[in-house]
C-alpha cells in the first residue's frame, strides 16, 4: 500500500481501536474527533445462522439469547437494504473518471499516473470523461442503467484530514463531536430492538456510519473458520477435534488462572469450527472474479446471508486496496480498483441471479478525491470525489456534473457538484421511504437528487 | 520483612517455567541443565548472561532470502530470529517488553523501527531514568508520537500525554490525577524543540534538538514552576508520587499474573526509588515464589511461537511468521495501538486460530507420511511419548496426558481394515503432536 502519510497511519490506528469500544481510546490527536461508536458496550457471541464470532454493540440491556431470538423472529423481511463500501484513504476519482482532454488535466498528471483518450471506455453521460480502463465493470452497469455516478462530491468547506473527512461522511453532518453514524439513526428509526444483525459491519469491528443512539448493531469477522492438521484426516480429524475440546474442557474447570483461559479458547474455538462446519466452506460464485479474494468471499457471503433471509437492513464494508496514494500511485491504484470494482458488479450479478437484486443498493465512496496536480509519483488529498450508487432499481444518472479543472478551488483542488448528505436524503428518502429530517442535520436545505427510479 | 525469595523444590518443571516467563522456552534438555544448576544460580545466568551469541540455524525465506530492511514480513523474521537463537533469553524478553511498554508502530521507515528494537535490546536492564531520556528522543518515537512536530509554535501533546498515561504515570482519573490537561500541555511545551529532515525516498534523518524550536519560557508541570525542557520532563514524571506503584505494577505484570502482596510491592517500589534501578527488581521478581507457587500464565503468542521453534532447534525459514504472528495477536514492530499489547485478552477463539496455524507450520515441516511405512502396533501410550519427545518432553498436566491417550486408543478402535493398522497411526502421530501444542500447558506457563 502506497501510504506514508502519518496522520493516515495514526488516524487508522485509533479507528480499528474503536472496534473495542469501551476499552477506552488513546487519545492520539487532540481536536481529531472520536469515531462514532466509541464507548458503546460491545459483547460477543457465536450465532448458530452462519455469521461466525459476531460482536454486539449497544445492546447492554438484553441477554444473547434476545438476541438470537430477535434475530430469528426478524427473519423473512422483505425490506430494502443498503450496503455500504468504502474506499480507505481518499480515492483518486479523477483516475477514474479522468478529464483526458482537458489541457489542464494532461498539463498537471504526468506519465504513470495521467490516462490517455481510448486507454479506456468513454462516460456514457459525458464524453470529455474517460472511464480508467480497470473501471470497465462501472462502465458496463452504468450502461445498464444500474448506476447511479456523482463525479464530484463532498461538502462545503472541505477538510483535507483523513480523519475529519471520513468523520464527517461516517456520521452525515459536518459535527466533530457527533457519535452517532448516519446508517445508526437510520436503524434507531427503522430498527427493533433485539435484531443486531440489522445493522452489520463486515470489517469485524463496528463501522462508525453503523453506531446507533439505542439499537443493537453487529460487527462479524467473516464466516470461515477453519482449522487445517497436517497429515491429519479421515476417521481420524473428527477424533482429534474432540479429544481437543474435551482437553479444553478439563483444563477450564482446572481452576488455575492461565489452564481456565486456554481450555475455555479451545473448548469454544472447536465449538465455533463444529458451528460453522458447512457454512465454513465459502463456494464463491464463478462470476466473482477472484474467489480466494477476501473481499468477493465477503460480498459472496454476504449475498448468501441476504438469500438466507437473514434481517439485515445496512451493511458496512471497507473496499480492498489504500487509496492514499500519495506514492507509487501508478503501482497499485490500477489493481485496487480493479478487484473493487469487479467484485462489486459480480456481486450486483450475484443478486441478480439470487433474485435479491430489486431490494439491494450498493454506496461506494471515499472520504475525499485526490489534488489534480500531481506531486512525485503521486497525488496529496484533495477535495471533490467520485460517489455511486450501484442496483437494480437506481435511477442510473450523473448526479452533479463534473465541473472540469479551469477553475479550481483555493486549495487547487476540484469543486464540489454535489453535497454527500444530499446524497443521504435521497437514499433516506427514496429508497427507505423516512423521512430524511429525522436522520440528517438541515436536511431542509439539500437537494434531492433522483437517485432510485421513481 | 524482606522481599519474600522462592525456596520450593526446583526441578525441571520450575525451571520449564521460569525459562518461558524470563525468555522463549527452553531448548531440548535446557531445562534439566537448568533445573540442576539450581534455583539461584539459574536467576543468576538469565541477569547476567554469557557473551551474546546466536545459536542455530539463519534465518531466510522460502527464497532464501533474507532482508529484513527491505523485503516484506522480514522485520518480523529479523526479531523472532533473535528470540529463537538468543543465549541472553531474559535480555530478548525484556526488549520484547520494552517494545510493549513503549509501543511504536509503523514510523514509516523499518530501519527506524528496528535501530529502536536494537535500543530496547541494549538497554534490556537499563536504568529506568536513563531508558526513558533514551526513548523520548528516540527516531521512531519522536515520529511516532510526534515529538518533531511539537515546537514552540506549534504544540502537539501527543507525545507529553503518553509519556504520561502509558510509559510513566498511568490513566488519569477525572479529578485530574496523577496530572491534568494543563499538565499534558506544558509537557507539550517542555517536550518542544526535537526537530528531523525530510529526505525524498529516505525518510527522516538528522534527528537534533534545536534551541530554536524549544519553547524556553517557564512551565508549570505538577505543580513545579521552571524553564523545563524535555529532560526536565521525563525526571518530573520519575519524580512524581505515581511513578514507582505504576513501574512496580508494569514490570511485575510482564512475569506474574496476579498482583504483588501489598508489602513485596511496597518494598519493591523502595528498592526502585533508590537508583531507578530496573535488574534489581528482575532479580527480586524472577526469585519471588509467587513466579513458582502462582498460577500458570499465558504465552504471549510470539513468545509461543519462538518457544515451538527453539523446541524443535529449527530457524526462522518462511515470512509467513509475519501473518501469522498476526493472527495469533502478536505482531512484531506492530502493536494494536499506542498502548501496546493487552496482555489480559492473548487468547479468544480467532487468536487460537492463529496458534493453531502458527502449530501446523512447524508440525507440518516434520509430517509422519501417511503412505510410508511407519509402524503396526505402536500403543496409544508409546504414541504419545513419541509425541511429547516430539517437543522435546515438555511438562504437561495428568488429565491432558489422560486426554491424549484416550484420542489414541480411539484411533485404534477406528481401525477396520488391514491398510489402516500403519496409515491410521501414522495420522495420529500428527494430530498428536499439533495437539500437544494447541494444548493449554503448552499455551500456558
Amino acid at each position: 500500500m502506497a501510504c506514508h502519510c502519518n496522520e493516515y497511519s495514526r488516524a487508522h490506528l485509533l479507528r480499528s481501536a474503536a472496534a473495542e469500544a469501551g476499552q477506552g481510546l488513546p487519545k492520539i490527536e487532540p481536536g481529531m474527533p472520536l469515531p462514532a461508536g466509541t464507548g458503546l458496550s460491545r459483547r460477543s457471541f457465536l450465532l448458530r445462522a452462519g455469521l461466525g464470532m459476531m460482536s454486539v454493540y449497544g445492546a447492554s440491556r438484553l441477554g444473547l439469547r434476545d438476541l438470537q431470538s430477535g434475530i430469528a423472529s426478524a427473519q423473512g423481511t422483505q425490506e430494502p437494504i443498503i450496503v455500504s463500501v468504502f474506499m480507505d484513504g481518499g480515492m483518486d476519482a479523477l483516475s477514474v473518471l479522468a478529464p483526458v482532454n482537458d489541457p489542464v488535466y494532461r498539463n498537471l498528471r504526468k506519465e504513470g499516473i495521467r490516462l490517455d483518450e481510448g486507454d479506456g471506455p468513454e462516460f456514457a453521460e459525458d464524453d470529455s470523461l474517460m472511464w480508467h480502463p480497470r473501471a470497465t465493470a462501472l462502465d458496463d452497469l452504468h450502461r445498464a442503467g444500474k448506476l447511479s455516478v456523482l463525479p464530484a462530491i463532498g461538502y462545503t468547506d472541505p477538510d483535507q484530514s483523513h480523519f475529519t473527512s471520513r468523520h464527517y461522511w461516517e456520521v452525515g453532518e459536518l459535527d466533530p463531536n457527533e457519535r452517532t453514524g448516519w446508517l445508526g439513526r437510520l436503524i434507531d428509526v427503522i430498527g427493533v430492538a433485539d435484531n443486531p444483525i440489522q445493522g452489520l459491519s463486515l470489517d469485524g469491528w463496528l463501522l462508525p456510519s453503523l453506531a446507533t443512539a439505542s439499537k443493537p448493531v453487529a460487527a462479524i469477522e467473516g464466516s470461515r473458520y477453519d482449522l487445517w492438521a497436517p497429515g491429519v484426516w479421515g476417521d481420524v480429524e473428527p477424533l482429534m477435534f474432540e479429544a481437543v475440546q474435551a482437553m479444553g474442557q478439563a483444563a477450564a474447570g482446572s481452576g488455575d488462572l492461565g489452564r481456565v483461559s486456554a481450555g475455555k479458547t479451545a473448548d469454544q474455538s472447536i465449538e465455533l469450527r463444529s458451528t460453522l462446519d458447512g457454512f465454513g466452506e465459502v463456494t464463491v460464485p464463478g462470476v466473482y472474479p477472484d474467489p480466494d479474494h477476501w473481499f468477493c468471499q465477503n460480498m459472496s457471503s454476504l449475498s448468501a446471508m441476504l438469500d438466507n433471509d437473514l434481517p439485515i437492513r445496512c451493511v458496512s464494508v471497507s473496499a480492498p486496496g489504500g487509496y492514499d496514494t500519495h506514492d507509487n500511485q501508478g503501482e497499485t491504484f490500477a489493481d485496487d480498483i480493479g478487484i473493487t470494482f469487479d467484485t462489486l458488479a459480480a456481486f450486483q450479478a450475484d443478486l441478480e441471479t439470487r433474485g435479491l437484486a430489486d431490494r439491494v443498493i450498493t454506496l461506494v465512496y471515499s472520504e475525499f478525491g485526490r489534488r489534480p496536480e500531481q506531486y512525485g509519483t503521486g497525488t496529496d488529498h484533495g477535495a471533490a470525489g467520485a460517489a455511486f450508487v450501484m442496483g437494480s432499481r437506481v435511477q442510473g444518472q450523473m448526479v452533479g456534473e463534473f465541473p472540469g479543472l479551469a477553475q479550481l478551488d483555493e486549495d487547487d483542488n476540484v469543486l464540489v457538484t454535489s453535497d454527500f448528505r444530499s446524497l443521504y436524503c435521497s437514499i433516506l428518502e427514496q429508497w427507505f421511504d423516512v423521512d430524511a429530517t429525522q436522520i440528517i442535520p438541515g436536511a431542509s436545505s439539500f437537494a434531492r437528487p433522483q437517485i432510485i427510479a421513481a | 520483612m524482606a522481599i519474600p525469595v522462592y525456596g520450593g523444590e526446583f526441578s525441571e518443571r520450575e525451571a520449564t517455567r521460569l525459562l518461558w516467563r524470563a525468555g522463549f522456552g527452553p531448548r531440548p534438555g535446557e531445562a534439566k541443565k537448568v533445573a540442576a544448576k539450581g534455583f539461584s544460580k539459574a536467576v543468576d545466568s538469565l541477569l547476567d548472561p554469557p557473551k551474546a551469541k546466536l545459536v542455530g540455524p539463519e534465518p531466510q525465506d522460502e527464497d532464501g532470502n533474507f532482508a529484513p530492511y527491505d523485503l516484506y514480513g522480514h522485520d518480523v523474521m529479523w526479531w523472532l530470529d533473535k528470540m529463537v537463537r538468543s543465549n541472553q533469553p531474559l535480555v530478548e524478553r525484556m526488549a520484547l517488553n520494552w517494545h510493549d511498554w513503549f509501543a511504536t508502530g509503523d514510523a514509516g521507515s523499518i530501519r527506524l523501527s528496528i535501530k529502536q528494537a536494537k535500543m530496547f535490546r541494549k538497554k534490556a536492564f537499563e536504568r529506568f531514568d536513563r531508558l526513558i531520556e533514551d526513548v523520548t528522543t528516540d527516531p521512531a518515537m519522536l515520529i511516532w508520537l510526534s515529538g518533531i512536530y511539537n515546537s514552540k509554535w506549534e504544540l502537539n501533546e501527543n507525545y507529553g500525554r503518553e509519556l504520561m498515561e502509558l510509559f510513566t504515570l498511568g490513566v488519569s482519573d477525572e479529578t485530574g490525577y496523577p496530572y491534568s490537561e494543563d499538565d499534558v500541555r506544558e509537557q507539550a511545551r517542555a517536550l518542544t524543540g526535537w526537530r528531523a529532515n525530510y529526505k525524498d525516498d529516505v525518510g527522516y534523518v538528522k534527528f537534533r534538538f534545536d534551541p530554536e524550536y524549544h519553547d524556553s519560557d517557564p512551565k508549570t508541570i505538577f505543580g513545579r514552576t521552571g524553564t523545563f525542557d524535555w529532560r526536565d520532563s521525563c525526571r518530573l514524571c520519575l519524580e512524581h508520587e505515581a511513578h514507582a506503584p505504576f513501574v512496580i505494577g508494569r514490570l511485575w505484570s510482564y512475569f506474574i499474573p496476579v498482583p504483588p502482596d501489598a508489602s513485596t510491592r511496597a518494598q519493591l517500589e523502595a528498592m526502585y526509588l533508590e537508583k531507578y534501578e530496573i535488574k534489581p527488581l528482575l532479580e527480586a521478581i524472577l526469585r519471588h515464589p509467587a513466579l513458582y507457587e502462582g498460577p500458570s500464565m499465558v504465552k504471549p503468542p510470539i513468545v509461543f511461537i519462538a518457544g515451538m521453534l527453539r523446541a524443535r532447534g529449527k530457524g526462522v525459514n518462511t515470512e509467513s511468521w509475519s501473518w501469522i504472528s498476526d493472527m495469533a495477536g502478536q505482531r512484531p514492530f506492530q502493536p494494536p495501538n499506542v498502548a501496546g499489547w493487552d496482555e489480559e485478552r492473548w487468547l479468544d477463539t480467532s487468536s487460537f486460530r492463529g496458534r493453531w496455524i502458527a502449530a501446523t507450520y512447524i508440525t507440518g515441516d516434520d509430517e509422519v507420511d501417511p503412505e510410508a511405512r511407519y509402524s503396526d502396533d505402536e500403543t496409544p501410550d508409546e504414541a504419545v511419548k513419541k509425541a511429547l519427545k516430539f517437543w522435546a518432553d515438555p511438562p504437561i498436566d495428568p488429565s491432558t496426558r489422560a486426554g491424549l491417550v484416550e484420542f489414541g486408543a480411539a484411533v485404534e478402535n477406528a481401525i477396520v481394515a488391514d491398510w489402516q493398522e500403519g496409515t491410521y497411526r501414522a495420522l495420529r502421530q500428527n494430530a498428536l503432536r499439533l495437539m500437544i501444542a494447541v494444548s493449554p500447558e503448552l499455551q500456558t506457563s
